[in-house]
């Protein structure tokens, strides 16, 4: 890739050893310390769960497990459109990027209403809070509550991040890199609730 | 096929893995829907998610396509520091025995 002498090292300065812009490499680096903090909270979801005898099992199939299955088919086909947007911004086709991004969007504000609504629906229905419910254990209300709670806040910020990737691309400002490094975050986003659904959800369906 | 086209995927590569991960969250809720053992349950949707978690960094966020030293920069750093935080997994086994007793 690189001509030059052969005793000099990619690594040696001067070079880009990844071969990735700086922002590129920014939001990896972001990605992954991200992805040790979910981690650590999953991990701590778990421990409490397995140290507690009487952990709550909520979630009846109908209506929340058929809820997150929904969200969770939003959140997959907002990451189509969104390699979709990257594609086209590649092919430096800001009108075909400005309405996959549009359509990204629309999946993400729909998982966060569906969220809410599942949120409301087991505020009002099953009397789970953040801190009480009929089990007991105020600890699976805090978990529960924290864990999809900072997840959807994730989520929020990423639409809004996309909103103004969107304004831009629409405005003629921004280059291929930013929609890439605005993709890398959303399907981040995607890939938490790839553990978040399975770990928190399927695993404790009433039976 | 130009290589720009296969160093970035193609259209046809993105719709392929996007109806490969809604099929393995499928099979997911099916599992959860037919109640099976709690180990067994954990270890097929740990397992499942790791995968589509592998597609998603793979070829969504074209971690494929880019060079390995970013890879070997990033992920066995990750993944090490994931396993370590399992130490603390077999005191949960404590703390349950000591709240049953």
């Amino acid at each position: 890739m690189h001509a030059g002498p052969a005793t000099e090292s990619l690594w040696s300065g001067g070079r880009s050893p990844y071969l990735v812009n700086s922002k590129k490499f920014g939001m990896w680096l972001f990605i992954i310390s991200d992805a040790l903090t979910f981690s650590a909270l999953l991990m701590a979801y778990t421990y409490l769960r397995l140290s507690t005898p009487n952990w709550p099992m909520p979630f009846h199939f109908t209506p929340s497990i058929i809820f997150s299955s929904v969200m969770t088919f939003c959140l997959l086909s907002s990451s189509l459109t969104m390699v979709m947007a990257v594609h086209s911004m590649h092919h430096a086709n800001r009108r075909k990027t400005v309405i996959w991004l549009i359509a990204t969007m629309i999946f993400g504000a729909a998982f966060i209403y569906l969220h809410a609504t599942e949120w409301l629906n087991l505020i009002h229905h099953e009397h789970i809070t953040a801190w009480s419910n009929p089990w007991n254990e105020p600890l699976f209300g805090a978990t529960f509550f924290g864990i999809t709670g900072l997840h959807m806040t994730h989520v929020a910020i990423g639409v809004i991040y996309l909103l103004i990737i969107t304004i831009g691309v629409s405005r003629g400002k921004f280059k291929y890199e930013d929609v890439e490094v605005s993709g890398l975050y959303w399907h981040f986003v995607d890939l938490v609730w790839m553990f978040v659904f399975p770990l928190i959800y399927l695993m404790s369906v009433k039976g | 096929m130009h290589t720009e086209e296969a160093e970035h995927g193609t259209v046809g590569s993105f719709t392929t893995i996007w109806i490969i991960l809604l099929g393995l969250t499928a099979i997911e809720v099916f599992l959860a829907y037919k109640q099976i053992n709690p180990i067994m349950m954990l270890t097929a949707l740990i397992g499942l998610s790791v995968v589509k978690a592998a597609l998603i960094i793979a070829y969504f966020m074209h971690l494929k396509f880019e060079r390995f030293s970013l890879f070997l920069t990033l992920f066995p750093m990750l993944i090490f520091c994931i396993l370590m935080m399992f130490v603390f997994m077999p005191d949960s086994m404590r703390a349950m025995l000591m709240r049953t007793q």
